[in-house]
């Protein structure tokens, strides 16, 4: 067969599918992978073991070298109002974490959204196309590795305020896994599916849709999921420079009030959410895998 | 595809006997790392119906000649013309089936079928094509895994969905890559009783690519042999005489089996050999025991 030439072009990230979840033995049946592992005793324990050893360090480091930062039981007895009452709303600069963290979620929406609808067809065009791919590659390498930060004082300038900006930055960062990682999956698309679709004379949509898409499908959702946990990060720091309501501005408020207990709270609501979202981008993703279906 | 309707008969004998005609095909790779001459000077001439198989050491090219007959890859020198039109691409008149199966993973048995007779004949109703799906699915004997998708079929029913998919675009050639190279021998003798009923029944010609000399002995009418790469060309054409429909285990009890297998086992493991090379002169040997016709041998290109 007339081997596609399949430049592995973008090799060697940490963005591209296959180092993760894949068992490095022989392919796992569907059936294999479907079955529910059972809850094991070390799955539970071990992780709480941990837990509590960490919580134990923290208490002991704030007791003995840094005196200014509040131990675990300081923090949830300081911070236990917020803890109760996530979504109080007394004036637009004192609203509960729960609203702080439905604004954020809504920047990362739609930056997120728009970073998708841009990044996947761009991916598959430089996928399909060696030219795109010739044309946009160094482009995009220079881009990539900006620090999201740094994009928000162009932001504000071009938009004038603050969301916008917001969506901008996460848009500008978050884009990338999802262009390369859809391009990385066209390109490995078995010859042979591309040779079946030209013995059938395919369409150029039927090819697209039984084709392409379907198999690349898998490492999008990687993109994507890479994508979300880039736009949750980007916005708690892009927050704390743009101000407004959201969950990085209560963080950088706080400390202006000195406040550590409710820093060190959002801390680990900022974690919990993003696991959250890495969690259901990951369950998504699997829906669309045909490999784990 | 239509063939002419003013032609003459000594056209369509002419057609007939050369439907397939493989003249003069070269294939050079250039790669990263300089040109590589696969195949050369390649000269096959196949009848309507017939069976033949391709037969060579690993890497001398049958992929590529078989890949070139589909048109997925474009010979570098020569032609290539089925019924009178030269072959300048693929297309559903020659049905391919892959050496891995190539079935769609995301789409099951029914629908790997189905997408190809959607394709291939869009003026059907959906009846139709709905009942030519289940009619070769059936023929293959997989009407209960028809929902399956390809992981959870065995490799043999894999290889089956393929042959059904290839057939079921009515080709006019089929070829096949090797289709039961990954097989234990009882599903292979399976699939192959099954293929030869299935080519029996529709006259469909097959070009298919084997490693196995009693698989090519059992099913071809001629055994094309190939030299070794690089610059791989037809060594030697063996027919093969045997009375059909053949069974298998009436075939190895039949007299000149053996022989005829060690005429191609000899091709193959002596042709690597430095000593025998000059002047080809084993090649060219005739040694036909009294049931069988001399062998036909193309000549040596080097
Ligand atoms: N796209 C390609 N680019 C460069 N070289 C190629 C390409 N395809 C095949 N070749 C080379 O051409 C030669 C013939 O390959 P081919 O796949 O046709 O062999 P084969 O006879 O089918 O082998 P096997 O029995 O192992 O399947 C090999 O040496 C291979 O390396
Ligand atoms: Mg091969």
């Amino acid at each position: 067969m007339e081997k596609v030439e399949m430049e592995v072009v973008f090799q060697a990230e940490e963005t591209v599918r296959g180092s993760e979840e894949k068992p490095a033995g022989g392919p796992a049946t569907a059936a294999e992978k479907r079955r529910v592992r059972p809850l094991r005793l070390d799955r539970l324990i071990l992780p709480l073991l941990v837990f509590v050893m960490v919580l134990g360090l923290w208490q002991a480091i704030s007791q003995s070298v840094a005196p200014m930062l509040p131990g675990p039981i300081q923090t949830v007895a300081k911070s236990w109002d917020l803890i109760r009452e996530p979504f109080f709303d007394r004036g637009p600069n004192d609203k509960g974490l729960g609203w702080q963290l439905l604004y954020s979620l809504r920047r990362v929406a739609v930056g997120f959204s728009m970073a998708a609808a841009a990044g996947i067809p761009i991916g598959f065009l430089i996928g399909a196309v060696p030219a795109f791919h010739r044309a946009l590659n160094p482009l995009i390498q220079i881009l990539r590795p900006i620090s999201p930060l740094a994009w928000l004082p162009i932001g504000l300038a071009t938009f004038k305020a603050a969301n916008p900006a917001a969506y901008f930055v996460i848009f500008i960062t978050a884009i990338w896994p999802i262009i390369l990682n859809t391009a990385f999956g066209v390109q490995k698309i078995p010859a042979d599916y591309l040779s079946v679709a030209r013995v059938l004379k395919l369409s150029p949509w039927r090819r697209f849709t039984k084709i392409l898409l379907p198999a690349t499908l898998p490492y999008t959702f990687t993109g994507l999921r890479i994508s979300v946990g880039i736009a949750w990060l980007v916005i708690v720091a892009a927050e704390m420079l743009t101000g407004g309501i959201g969950i990085g501005f209560f963080v950088w408020d706080e400390w202006n009030n000195l406040s550590l207990e409710h820093i060190i709270l959002a801390i680990f609501v900022i974690g919990i959410v993003g696991l959250i979202l890495d969690e259901a981008m990951g369950r998504l993703g699997r829906r669309f895998d045909y490999e784990m279906r | 595809m239509k063939c002419d309707e003013a032609v003459d008969r000594d056209l369509i004998k002419r057609i007939e006997t050369n439907y397939l005609e493989i003249s003069r095909v070269s294939k050079t790779f250039e790669g990263a790392n300089g040109i590589y001459p696969a195949v050369q000077g390649i000269d096959l001439k196949i009848r309507k119906g017939e069976f033949v198989t391709l037969i060579g050491h690993s890497g001398c090219g049958k992929s590529t000649l078989l890949s070139m007959v589909a048109g997925l890859v474009a010979p570098s020198e020569g032609g290539i013309v089925l019924e009178g039109k030269e072959i300048d691409g693929p297309g559903p008149d020659r049905g391919v089936v892959f050496q891995s199966h190539a079935l769609l993973p995301w789409l099951t048995c029914r629908e790997n079928i189905a997408l190809a007779v959607e394709a291939v004949f869009p003026q059907m109703s959906r009846k139709e094509q709905k009942d030519r799906v289940s009619h070769f699915l059936d023929m293959v004997g997989l009407t209960e895994a028809a929902q399956k998708r390809p992981a959870e079929l065995s490799g043999g029913m894999r290889q089956r969905v393929g042959i059904a998919r290839a057939l079921a675009i009515r080709p006019k050639v089929l070829l096949l890559d090797e289709p039961f190279g990954a097989l234990d021998a009882l599903t292979r003798g399976h699939l192959q009783d099954e293929l030869l009923r299935i080519w029996e029944k529709f006259g469909t010609t097959v070009l298919m690519v084997t490693h196995d000399v009693d698989e090519a002995l059992l099913l071809s009418d001629r055994v094309v042999m190939m030299t070794r790469g690089p610059a791989a060309t037809i060594g030697r054409i063996v027919p093969i005489p045997f009375r059909r429909p053949r069974s298998r285990m009436e075939l190895v009890r039949q007299t000149g089996y053996q022989h005829w297998k060690g005429e191609i086992l000899e091709f193959l493991y002596g042709e690597g050999d430095a000593k025998r090379r000059p002047g080809g002169g084993d090649l060219q040997k005739t040694g036909a025991p009294e049931e069988g016709p001399a062998f036909v041998s193309t000549t040596d290109n080097r």
